[in-house]
This record gives structure tokens, sequence and C-alpha cells, in this order.
């Protein structure tokens, strides 16, 4: 029999299929809070992926307007709910050097409302990274880590609930310094959660990080270089996968960074496994690694103690003179800035947050054309987002 | 560099477009002409000296009724030289308010100056996708202006609580 004939008719001139839009969200257990996103697929293949966001927007800005200076730190708490005494503390930190900049108005925070701010500060950090590690494993399909994890956060809550009875959202740090001392027996107990949970990291890298079927999910996915990260504002932890030796605490140092030793974990490339730097690998080793920092400084705090003296600075009024400020921090998830104008009044007349994952988020677009609708997944969790935050 | 270095770098090359320069203040700020932003940030970003490669925060400001302008404020940063500053546009309330955009400089622009749209309507000239990004598409009005009154409903529900 003759062989048909190659007519053009029967060749696939077009080899794409049709392209369809999926609607990936708002109530979606991987994106971590209501985040839609407007995903065109080819296939497998993610020909653009569309963020639309503002489902938990509360405009937190307006309300600002129209609040003292200490009733707006209850609604940063509502921002990154994950890491809400950063929040507090940045916002407190802008209003502290707006007040600083008329000569007599703030006396500053007493020495040992600094130390309690910076333990507090980094215990908030483990717990923020111990529960972007627990739900990327969930989110790439490790159940077990997810149950670690929260079983380890759970003490972390339990300790802020014993120093400001809250487990969430805890309006701990004020201006001028912290709302209340540590209850009796506080400090030994921060010790022996830092004496078990040291080991627990190791348990954690054998458990996820160094996992096969993790590495073959997340290296060299989404790779983001340190111009593009630079370009795209994106910082923290994205920023220091991506290889750049950043963080405000070192580089900036603000309350009394300066006089911890700690490192600057970054990403690197690792030849043998794939790994390359700013990847979401790196991205999320970059978050065990701080946890190991943060539990270096909590340490220096226990073996120095707590200063005695005041937690809380003695101020007539919270009421900073005409100006404006630009103050940022290093929160969990990134560079946390504040804009406040400020006319005199007891009320601002403006406040800008500039939310690390607003920024983060808006950089997804780019990295996931061109890769697998998994894999969109594995970013989401990698740039770790919380969209209380993004949305305000 | 200083901001006063800064200043002067900015004034050699846009003479004309520098407004004002405010120095004795916490953060000091240049205001300079709305029409020649894209050129000065491109020139900010370019040259060698101050290489702004950070956009660290755009925001959008409405003083209150006794202030007759709406303002843009810029705070820039460069990694590598490791200094700041911070730009500032004023426009008038009277005209609807226009800015370049500076979105192919840096990146991040993007949602920023959506973000300053949606919610204070400046409008951002030449921008790729200037659209609504916190509130509903079909939401009217520009709620961080102080002479916002919000709408008594929207599609059914009932706005003010």
């Amino acid at each position: 029999m003759a062989a048909p004939q190659q007519d053009s008719k029967f060749i696939e001139l077009k080899p794409f299929t049709d392209e369809m839009i999926v609607s990936m969200g708002p109530q979606h257990p991987s994106t971590h809070g209501v985040l839609r996103l407007e995903l065109k697929l080819d296939g497998e293949i993610v020909r653009d992926a569309i963020p639309h966001i503002g489902y938990l927007h509360r405009c937190f800005e307006k309300h600002s307007e129209n609040l003292s200076y200490q009733q707006i730190i209850p609604f940063t708490d509502r921002m990154d709910y994950i890491a809400a005494m950063n929040m507090n503390w940045g916002f407190c930190l802008a209003v502290e050097e707006l007040m600083a900049a008329e000569e007599g108005k703030f006396p500053g925070v007493p020495e040992r409302g600094e130390y309690l701010r910076i333990l507090i500060g980094e215990l908030n950090r483990i717990g923020s990274h111990l529960l972007s590690f627990g739900t990327y494993g969930m989110d790439i399909g490790a159940f077990t880590p997810f149950l670690y994890a929260f079983r380890d956060r759970e003490k972390i809550l339990l300790l802020f609930e014993k120093i400001c009875g809250a487990r969430l959202t805890y309006n701990y740090i004020r201006v001028g310094g912290v709302s209340r001392d540590t209850p009796p027996g506080f400090m030994d107990e921060v010790k022996e959660f830092i004496d078990y949970f040291e080991p627990q990291i190791d348990l954690y890298n054998s458990l996820l990080t160094a996992n096969r079927i993790f590495i073959e999910r997340t290296a060299n996915v989404a790779v983001m270089d340190t111009e593009m990260a630079i370009n795209y504002g994106i910082t923290g932890p994205n920023l220091r996968g991506a290889g750049l030796q950043w963080d405000l605490r070192k580089d900036e140092p603000y309350s009394i960074y300066d006089r911890f030793d700690f490192d600057v974990p970054v990403g690197r490339d690792i030849p043998e496994v794939g790994v390359v730097a700013g990847d979401c690998w790196n991205r999320y080793k970059v978050r065990m690694d701080e946890m190991k920092e943060s539990v270096r400084i909590i340490r220096q705090i226990l073996d120095s103690g707590l200063p005695d003296g005041p937690v809380q600075a003695e101020l007539k009024a919270v009421r900073p003179p005409k100006g404006e400020i630009f103050h940022r921090s290093e929160a969990p998830r990134g560079e946390l800035g504040f804009y406040i104008i400020s006319d005199g009044t007891p009320k601002p007349v403006r406040v800008k947050a500039k939310s690390p994952c607003f920024t983060a988020l808006s950089a997804l677009q780019e990295l996931s054309r061109g890769l697998m609708v998994a894999d969109i997944i594995a970013i989401i969790g990698s740039i770790d987002i919380v969209m209380g935050e993004v949305d305000r | 560099m200083t901001p006063q270095e800064i200043y002067e770098n900015l004034k050699d090359k846009f003479e004309e477009s520098i407004v004002s320069f405010e120095e004795d203040v916490a953060d000091p700020f240049i205001v300079i002409a709305t029409e020649s932003i894209a050129d000065v940030a491109q020139h900010l970003a370019e040259d060698e000296g101050l290489a702004f490669d950070f956009l660290m925060c755009l925001s959008g400001v409405d003083l209150g009724a006794k202030d007759s302008n709406f303002y843009v404020v810029y705070h820039l940063y460069s990694m590598t030289h490791r200094h700041k500053l911070v730009l500032k546009l004023v426009l008038p309330k009277e005209e609807e308010p226009h800015v370049s955009t500076v979105e192919h400089i840096w990146r991040t622009a993007n949602w920023h100056e959506r973000e300053a749209y949606d919610l204070f309507g400046v409008i951002f000239d030449g921008h790729s996708d200037l659209r609504r990004i916190l509130l509903p598409d079909d939401w009217e009005g520009y709620p961080m202006r102080k002479d916002y009154t919000e709408p008594e409903f929207y599609r059914g529900m009932r706005v003010p609580y």
C-alpha cells in the first residue's frame, strides 16, 4: 500500500494547544490567604500569571489618619499577623525617630526595653519562618514538616501569651519601649525553649531541606538574580536568597543590633544537586539558616541577662513635631517601611506602609512565565507572602 | 553622597527643573518639576556617582483642605553607594493630576503607581497597566483623598459602619 500522501492539512502546523484561562484562588489552600491568580495556560505551561489582590484590603492608611499614634499600633498587628511583633516594632521605630527630630521630645528607649524588643522580635522571626517552612512543605506535598513546625511555633506563642496576653495580635511593642515587663521565670522558659529548639533545626533540615523530592521540585525553579530583585524592590530572605548580603540589622543597624554577633546567610550555587543562587530552594534555605542566627542572638541575650530598669520611657504625650520620616526595619519577610507625615497634632496626616510582600508579589508575574502549573505553587511558597500585609 | 552633593549633581544637569531643596529636616528632600520626573529618574538611575537602583517607596500624599496640592513622593536608595534621596512632585488639585511613569526604570514602580492611582487618582502617563489594584474595578472615587466621602451602598451592600 502506498504511503499516505504528504498533505499539508494532515500536518500539525501549530503545535500549541488552545490557551486556557484558569482562575487560581481566591480560596485556594496554597495561596496563603486570599490571592487570586489569573493563569493563562498552554497545556501545563504557564504563559502568564496575573495576580489580583485586594481581598483583604481594609485601608489601614485611611484608618491611621483618624487615630492617635498609640491607637494605630493594633492596626499594624493586623498587617503581617504572622510576625505582628515586628510590625509593631517597625511602626514604633518610625514614630520614635520622628519624635527624636525635635530636641528633648524623645528620651530614648530604656536598655531593658531594647533588649526585650530584640528578644521578642527574634522569637517572632523564628515563629514566622517556622510557619513558612511548614506550609511550604505542605504546598509541595510533604505533610509531616507542617505538624512539626506548628508544634514548635505553639511554644513560641505560649511564651508570647505569657508576656503580653495575646497569641497573634500582640500590641506589645509601644512607642518608647514595651507595654509590660517579663513575668517571673520568663527568661528561664525562653532558655528552655531555645535549648530544645536549636537541635530541632537540624532535624527539619534532614526532614525537608535535603529531601531529594523537595530539591527536585524547588532547585533551579524561578531563578531571580540580584539585579532583578533590586529592580523589583525585593528585600529580606528573597533578596538574600539571590546571593546579596544585605540585612538592615547589619547594614543600617537600628535599636541595639550592632551589639550582637550574628551572620547574614545568603543563597549559593550547589552544582552537585542542581541548586542555583536565587531559586526557590535558596529562598527557602535562607529562612532555615536565619532561624539559627536568631537563636544565636537570643542566646547572647540569655548569656548577658536583661539589664535592670524600666521597660518603657516616660513620655508626656506621643505627639511628634511637624515633619515627616521614612523609616525601614528588617521584618521576617523583608524591609518594612513606614512613611509618616505629622503636622504636630496627636494624629498623623499620612501614614504609608511599604510592605515587603507587596513588592515580592509584584515579581510573581515575571518569575512564573514559561514554567509549569505546579511550579507556581513552589514560587508562591518560596516568596513567603502574607496577604494581610499585601493588602493592608 | 550627602543630600547636598546629590543636589549639586542634579542642579548641574537639571538647573531649571529643580523647584526647591529642603535640607533642614529629618529626611532632606528635593522638589522637582512634575514634567521632568522621567528624565531626572533616568539620570538618577544611570549616573555612576548616584546609581539609585532601588525604589524603596512611592507614595501619594494629600495634606487636606488647607493645602491646594497633591504630592507624589519617591524614596530612593542606592545599594552600591548606600545613600538615599527623597524626591517630591507637586500636583495642583484643581486639575487632574498627571505624572510620567518611572516603571521602565524601576519595575517595582508598576504596582506602587497602580496603588497611588487607586487610592489618590494620580494618573501615571505611559504606565503599561494602569488599573485599580486594591479596590474593586468598579469602585467610585479615590478613598485616600481627604475630601472623599464613601458611597452609601456598593452593589447592595451598606458601606459605612
